[in-house]
């Protein structure tokens, strides 16, 4: 081997060994401090658990509160975002002409790469300029916060759809033209249903994001303790942040337990999205071009 | 419908970059640009700032592309099948770590170690670019990975035709023509690194100045906007916020149109 085949390897060996380790190191870590403290005490503390899920009894050392708010959180943006997403990505597949891919295309790559700190920020000026003219007892809340993380990840279901659509082999189009169907039959009959299963993976896959996003809710209405979301206008918890919280202002070990409980816990969640997701768009793929 | 993300897109960067003029414009006499960050002074400079995320930007992107260039290889031809299959896989799952998880272990293993073996408080540039470039290496490698794979199965019956080892193949033939890929998986990386908060906020340590030794504390543009929670509207503090915002929003803009001129001018 000459030098350059050499160094080559060495650096790709390197390189797998200390992703490998690096990344089990923190996993192991995580799994063998978290593993533990997942139980229903992590979730209701001594509240009996049907007391806390019908909202009977409040919960003041589990992070129930932050699992609904998390829940709250995502399906509020979920139902903010999927008609745009979904429409747009669909218009871009199947009807825009090509200097409008071209443009439209330019604009999603530009919003998928602002920084959610950014648009964090971008919700909290929001909220500052409509308390200076129409809405005086406005505050960062539930709606604001899923608001700002619906701008976020519209990108990423934006280009799943629209990947997912054309990735449909052409002979579909063609044999629907051939049948008379007009532009919009074929796309409500034939491409949607058939692309279904890539763009549930999108879905979800936007939803890992918008569930694991902190640097968002953190400047948008997220607060440490402030029980079940009480509506769309109020303060709520989530479950990153917690974990951020948690690893600045522990104050006990029993805290920090449940800190490392909700972190493996919170890794499950978005693996889980992501198999899942994974799942769904492989699916697609061997429907249509074979294994 | 299709408009609407372009409004969006237009709303957002309007409002944040007409903030940002704003924030120059009313905070004249704040010396915004400025190096010294003193609220009893009434200055308020986030020159440190900058300097801070530009560092920790390019280290850890340093760190993450040989890292990335390193896996894309191993999954190019250089290990074993079994062991590609294994680091895809790796790789896939990294992809959904959540940022705050990485922050959250790290503080509580990587943060000690760092703190036992070379001193200080732990929480330092070096820590946060260690992080930050193991949550980079990802994306980059499925970028890099794209492109090393379709010019590897182009070249490959030519390159065996003419007795080259597969390593060969890939170090003198492949990677080559992959160079501009590699280019804009550092890009895209780039802005990235540059736009994450959680992971400077979390293990940076925060401190206002410039950094100098790997082990120095600082605190990047990001973490500034995720820490001042002001709640004097108009004062200083929210200006220099506004004024952060803005040439994060600027510098990401960019990066992201400068890696589309890229793509497009290699697949035309």
């Amino acid at each position: 081997m000459k030098g350059r085949e050499l160094s080559l390897s060495v650096l790709s060996w390197t390189a797998f060994l200390v992703v490998l380790f690096s990344v089990g190191g923190l996993i192991t870590f995580l799994a063998v401090r978290g593993f533990p403290a997942i139980n229903t005490k992590l979730f209701f503390g001594d509240t009996p658990a049907w007391d806390a899920i019908l909202a009977v009894r409040p919960v003041w050392n589990g992070i129930w509160p932050a699992v609904a708010g998390t829940m709250s959180l995502l399906l509020l943006t979920m139902v903010i975002v999927l008609v745009p997403g979904i429409s747009c990505g669909v218009y871009l597949a199947c009807f825009a002409s090509p200097r409008e891919k071209e443009y439209i295309g330019e604009c999603v790559d530009v919003l998928a790469g602002i920084p959610s700190i950014v648009m964090g920020l971008f919700g909290l000026e929001l909220i500052i300029i409509l308390r200076r003219t129409f809405l005086p007892n406005g505050t960062t809340c539930l709606l604001l916060a899923a608001l700002c993380l619906a701008i976020l990840v519209i990108p990423a279901l934006v280009t799943a759809t629209r990947s997912s659509i054309e990735a449909l082999p052409r002979q579909l189009t063609i044999t629907a033209d051939a049948l008379g169907m007009s532009r919009a039959q074929t796309v409500r009959y034939l491409l949607i249903p058939s692309a279904s299963s890539g763009i549930l993976g999108g879905v979800i896959l936007s939803m890992g994001r918008a569930m694991e996003d902190t640097a968002v809710i953190m400047l948008t209405g997220a607060v440490a303790n402030a029980g079940l979301p009480a509506g769309l206008a109020s303060k709520f918890e989530a479950l990153p942040f917690k974990i951020y919280y948690t690893a600045a202002q522990y104050t006990g070990q029993e805290e920090l337990m449940r800190g490392f409980g909700t972190a493996l816990l919170l890794l499950i969640l978005s693996w889980t999205m992501i198999l899942i997701a994974n799942v769904l768009q492989k699916r697609l793929k061997n429907k249509w071009h074979g294994n | 419908m299709a408009l609407s993300v372009s409004a969006i897109l237009g709303t957002v960067i309007a409002f944040i970059l007409v903030s940002g003029i704003e924030a120059l414009v009313r905070g004249q006499g704040l010396s915004l640009f400025g190096s010294v960050w003193n609220p009893n002074a009434g200055r308020f400079g986030i020159l440190t700032m900058i300097q801070c995320s530009v560092l920790l930007a390019l280290s850890s992107l340093c760190l993450s592309w040989c890292l990335s260039l390193g896996c894309c290889c191993m999954m190019n031809g250089l290990a074993p099948k079994f062991i590609a299959k294994f680091l895809m896989t790796i790789l896939t799952l990294m992809t959904a770590i959540p940022t705050v998880v990485y922050g959250f272990a790290a503080v509580f293993l990587l943060v000690p170690i760092i703190r036992d073996a070379l001193g200080g408080t732990g929480f330092c540039w070096l820590t946060a670019s260690m992080i930050l470039a193991l949550q980079g290496v990802p994306t980059m490698t499925f970028i890099m990975d794209g492109a090393v794979r379709s010019i590897a199965e182009e070249t490959k019956i030519t390159a065996s035709a003419l007795g080259m080892t597969s390593l060969q193949h890939l170090s003198r033939i492949v990677l080559p023509i992959a160079s501009k890929s590699m280019l804009s998986a550092a890009i895209l990386g780039l802005g990235r690194t540059v736009g994450d908060a959680l992971i400077p906020t979390m293990l940076a340590g925060n401190a206002i100045r410039f950094a100098m030794s790997p082990l120095d504390s600082m605190r990047t543009l990001t973490a500034h906007i995720s820490l001042v929670l002001s709640s004097d509207i108009g004062g200083g503090e929210h200006l220099s916020l506004l004024l952060a915002g803005a040439l994060l929003l600027t510098f990401c803009a960019l990066i992201s149109i400068i890696s589309r001129r890229l793509v497009r001018r290699k697949t035309s």
